[in-house]
């Protein structure tokens, strides 16, 4: 039943927010949905297997049921969901938006489909959800985003649509040939489909994946979707939605394609490589923090792909870890750009400098985001990246040695980034600038304790996701 | 049978109508309370309460598919004269001849539906087609609609000419009119010459009643061209009793052409796909938007041809639901508007957001998004071709162009939401916004549980 009412709970309360006429009214309206899908998300970390699935008839003339659960690996990226969406809706409550009853439903609505994706057990209602938390962010962006947005937001659109679509035409295609005809991802595990039946059905589904995750060379939507698009809903993307595609390979790809996985995992690998040292050099020459982060995301985002594709044990706990923890971090520098965006009105390097002694707070805190981002021992991202690593290091040393230079990348833009936002000499812009809001730094706090938390003891994380892994490792 | 007779009659008593009644209200009435009626004796029949005793001599058979098909046929047409029917009256002076007219192309889709002897196709298909080149020219001082008139008659009585000729070839093949052939050169499991031939000549025509092409050139102008509450009518229901024609002719008769039947069905698909997306990209009025959109429709439809098994008829019902329901409902928006490019959209949302949001749902559904009806009704056609087997190559093809439809259809979306502007509409009535609020409604619900139609198939 959990899963069901961490879908119906901001899918109600985004629905009744479009009804509602006053802006405030509907913020609270979604902060208390998701702040009661967090409270669910926290108890179904121990609720009892019974609790984390629900069975319902859907279309039964077409093989597929509203068929929801949660294993380890969607109780992690269900509570990063439940936690993304209410310190996104407490950081950026300074800001305004022209209708904004609009704005919080569409939002709450993306958060329906993100579970959906995450807890979804059959194919069909899998492809809902994927679309349903797509077309909510089309309209966030589009409406209200930067100068170019319309453009920018339907190219990405238009991407991941084409994706999805090849997608559809792979889970119908498998469908058919489940003996049961079939959506449930049972019966999917169950096929045993020829090495050329895998091999093309698989590039049709992980292109799909592709797109979303993004991985080199179909990358290229992002950075402009990321620059355009309202904070708020950039942190979602880059947070929480990103994950989808690397959830999705971990639970409809690798599983389902044994065979093809196997054939295909090293072109795939150096693509993801080639992407992470790709996106790492671009990000240095960067000179607008929401450009610098897009980048850097695309570097880490690359890695989990590479990882998950070594298929072994090392790795895909590291994947695991590591698309929470990215999550986290990548949030918390968002609030960092958002604040800063919000009172300097600038997002250039080169228009900053000097907020180290005007905001020592929003100092602190971004340091330590800069050292997640880095990976730097005992914050979050280190034991994840480390044991991505290990599985790249077994799988190919010369594969690991090359991809090994993103973290000197990461190093220089980063630290980079952080010389000239918070140090130099101020300039009449930065003069003005006064250290952040309550509730801004009180999400930071939450986040930054995150980090070191799980950096220091990151041992419960492994364990709710070893189950997933076991499952994953198990098919041959 | 219930539903040809009633239909007839209806017309005759709407141009009646409109001698005996001068107030236009009353004639509107008349012609819902005639629909309802016409629904009425149709579902009377599909459920064997009672059917108008006629011997038919064979020439037609009814069969629950073909009754259910003229049931949605019926309330589409229902749907669209509660839309629209104030702005049929807009169009000229005849307003009770229109409503008439309207009921003769349903009495030729009541006979499209059942008939069971290549005579009766003939004349559905003329009955359908001979009203509609009048309503396409009744805004008789619009050079326009004059020329789309006359277009559409030249193109279609050749297209009609072939037919005949196609009918003629058959009939010497096989000594008889019959749907289910009794051949009478059936040597050794080919076809003769004849047969071949002439059962080429009826594809031919029924590619171009469907606007398939390469014979597709008549539809954008004869769409553009006739006033838009009658483009309206013709793009939907017209439309998908071409299609029911279609697909219950070479449901029997497909075998004639052996293996090169699939090969020629799938160059027609792809070029009807590739020229309707494409050329649809580049209209800068949305109405010749529609009218090329609706020809990468009929694109999709022509799948249930391709693939020809059970999911492929289910699969064409819902398609006439899913796109009868948001074409009307689109061009009812449309019709209201003063200026028909997509500039004239510009700001809709904000003057007039129910519209907009109702607007966004039917075009949602026209590109197939998932939660709308337009989905399954794509989904279907999809999935018959995979049942089928052996092609996937064609309906990745197929996907790749339903993205490029998404291009088009977003663009309208764009301007209503995303851009500044002051559109200038009609006085849109609390009654039209409550049938565009239903009708979007009904487009959700269908595309949550699609079930709901398709049981109504199985009842």
């Amino acid at each position: 039943m959990i899963p069901v009412l961490l879908i119906a709970i901001p899918l109600a309360a985004g629905l009744l927010s479009f009804f509602l006429r006053a802006g405030n009214s509907s913020r609270t309206l979604v902060t208390l949905s998701a702040l009661a899908s967090l409270a669910l998300a926290l108890w179904a970390l121990s609720a009892p297997q019974a609790q984390l699935q629900h069975h319902a008839a859907w279309l039964p003339s077409l093989g597929s049921s509203f068929d929801v659960q949660m294993d380890g690996m969607a109780k992690m990226l269900v509570l990063l969901t439940a936690i993304a969406f209410p310190v996104v809706y407490v950081s950026t409550a300074k800001n305004n938006y022209a209708s904004p009853n609009q704005f919080f439903a569409l939002m709450s609505l993306t958060q329906a489909g993100l579970v959906g994706v995450f807890v979804a057990a059959d194919g069909l209602l899998f492809y809902f959800f994927w679309e349903l938390a797509l077309i909510p962010v089309y309209f966030l962006c589009s409406q209200w985003g930067g100068e170019r947005r319309i453009a920018v937001t339907f190219k990405f659109f238009i991407y991941t649509f084409v994706g999805s679509l090849l997608m559809l035409v792979a889970l119908l295609y498998l469908y058919f040939q489940t003996p049961d005809h079939s959506f449930a991802i049972q019966s999917f595990y169950k096929l045993k489909l020829s090495a050329a039946q895998q091999g093309w059905t698989f590039w049709l589904i992980f292109i799909a994946f592709a797109i979303k995750m993004p991985v080199f060379p179909f990358h290229t939507w992002q950075p402009d979707t990321y620059e355009q698009s309202p904070t708020a809903v950039t942190m979602i993307l880059s947070g929480v939605m990103v994950k989808m595609g690397i959830y999705a390979v971990i639970r409809w790809l690798v599983p389902i394609f044994p065979a093809a996985v196997a054939q295909y995992d090293q072109i795939i690998i150096i693509a993801a490589v080639i992407g992470m040292l790709y996106a790492s050099l671009i990000a240095i020459r960067q000179d607008d923090i929401k450009r610098l982060i897009a980048y850097s995301s695309i570097a880490h985002i690359g890695l989990m792909c590479a990882a998950i594709f070594t298929k072994n044990q090392a790795g895909m706990e590291g994947v695991m870890i590591q698309m929470f923890n990215h999550g986290v971090n990548v949030l918390g520098l968002w609030i960092v750009a958002d604040v800063i965006e919000q009172q300097l009105g600038t997002r250039k390097f080169s228009e900053l400098g000097g907020l180290a002694k005007k905001a020592p707070v929003m100092a602190i805190l971004l340091v330590v985001m800069a050292l997640a981002n880095v990976s730097l021992p005992l914050t979050n991202a280190f034991i994840g990246e480390f044991l991505m690593f290990n599985g790249l290091f077994r799988y190919n040393v010369t594969i690991a040695a090359v991809a090994g230079i993103s973290i000197i990348l990461a190093a220089v833009y980063t630290l980079n980034m952080v010389q000239k936002v918070l140090y130099g000499a101020s300039n009449e812009r930065t003069d003005a600038a006064t250290d952040i809001s309550a509730n801004a730094q009180w999400m930071l706090v939450v986040l930054v304790i995150m980090i070191i938390a799980f950096g220091v003891y990151p041992q419960p994380m492994i364990e709710l996701t070893k189950d997933s892994v076991q499952a994953v490792l198990a098919i041959k | 049978m219930n539903a040809i007779i009633v239909s007839a009659l209806m017309g005759v008593v709407m141009m009646f109508g409109g001698i005996l009644f001068q107030n236009k209200s009353t004639l509107r009435l008349l012609s819902i309370a005639g629909l309802l009626l016409l629904i009425t004796a149709n579902l009377m029949q599909t459920y064997g309460f009672y059917t108008i005793p006629v011997e038919v001599k064979g020439l037609l058979s009814f069969e629950r598919f073909g009754l259910f098909f003229n049931t949605i046929c019926f309330v589409a047409t229902l749907l669209y004269v509660l839309l629209s029917a104030r702005d049929m009256e807009q169009v000229g002076n005849n307003t009770a001849d229109y409503h008439a007219l309207i009921f003769f192309v349903l009495t030729g889709v009541s006979i499209l539906t059942s008939f069971n002897s290549l005579l009766m196709l003939f004349l559905g298909v003329e009955i359908m087609t001979i009203p509609l080149f009048i309503l396409t020219g009744s805004d008789k001082r619009n050079l326009k609609s004059n020329e789309a008139a006359l277009k559409y008659f030249l193109m279609g009585s050749f297209s009609t000419g072939i037919l005949l000729m196609g009918i003629a070839l058959v009939y010497g093949a096989n000594g008889n009119f019959n749907l289910v052939p009794v051949r009478a050169s059936y040597l050794g499991g080919k076809a003769s010459f004849l047969e071949i031939g002439g059962m080429l000549l009826i594809f031919v025509a029924m590619a171009f009643k469907v606007s398939a092409a390469p014979f597709h050139f008549w539809t954008p102008d004869v769409y553009d061209g006739a006033p838009s509450v009658f483009t309206s009518f013709m793009a939907t229901v017209v439309k998908a009793a071409g299609f029911f024609a279609f697909l219950r002719i070479f449901l029997e008769r497909a075998d004639v052409f052996g293996p090169t039947w699939k090969i020629v069905l799938s160059i027609v698909i792809i070029a009807t796909l590739l020229i309707g997306n494409i050329t649809a990209v580049f209209q800068q009025s949305v109405k010749r938007m529609l009218a090329y959109s609706s020809i990468a429709q009929a694109g999709f439809m022509l799948f249930a041809l391709w693939s020809m098994n059970d999911m492929a008829k289910e699969g064409l019902i819902l398609y006439a639901v899913a796109y009868s329901l948001a074409t009307v409902g689109i061009f009812a928006v449309l019709i209201k508007m003063k200026d028909y490019t997509f500039d004239g959209f510009n700001g809709l949302a904000k003057a007039e957001p129910l519209v907009a949001l109702a607007a966004t749902i039917f075009l949602l559904s026209l590109a197939g998004i998932p939660l709308t009806a337009g989905f399954f009704a794509k989904y279907f056609m999809l999935a018959s071709v995979v049942k089928a087997g052996g092609a996937i190559w064609l309906v990745v093809v197929a996907v790749l162009f339903a993205a490029v439809s998404v291009y088009y259809y977003f663009r309208v979306i764009q301007s209503m939401y995303f851009k500044e502007g002051q559109p200038e509409t009609a006085p849109l009535s609390g009654g039209f916004k409550f049938m565009l609020g239903l009708m979007a409604a009904l487009v959700i619900l269908v595309g949550v549980a699609p079930s709901t139609v398709l049981g109504w198939f199985y009842f």
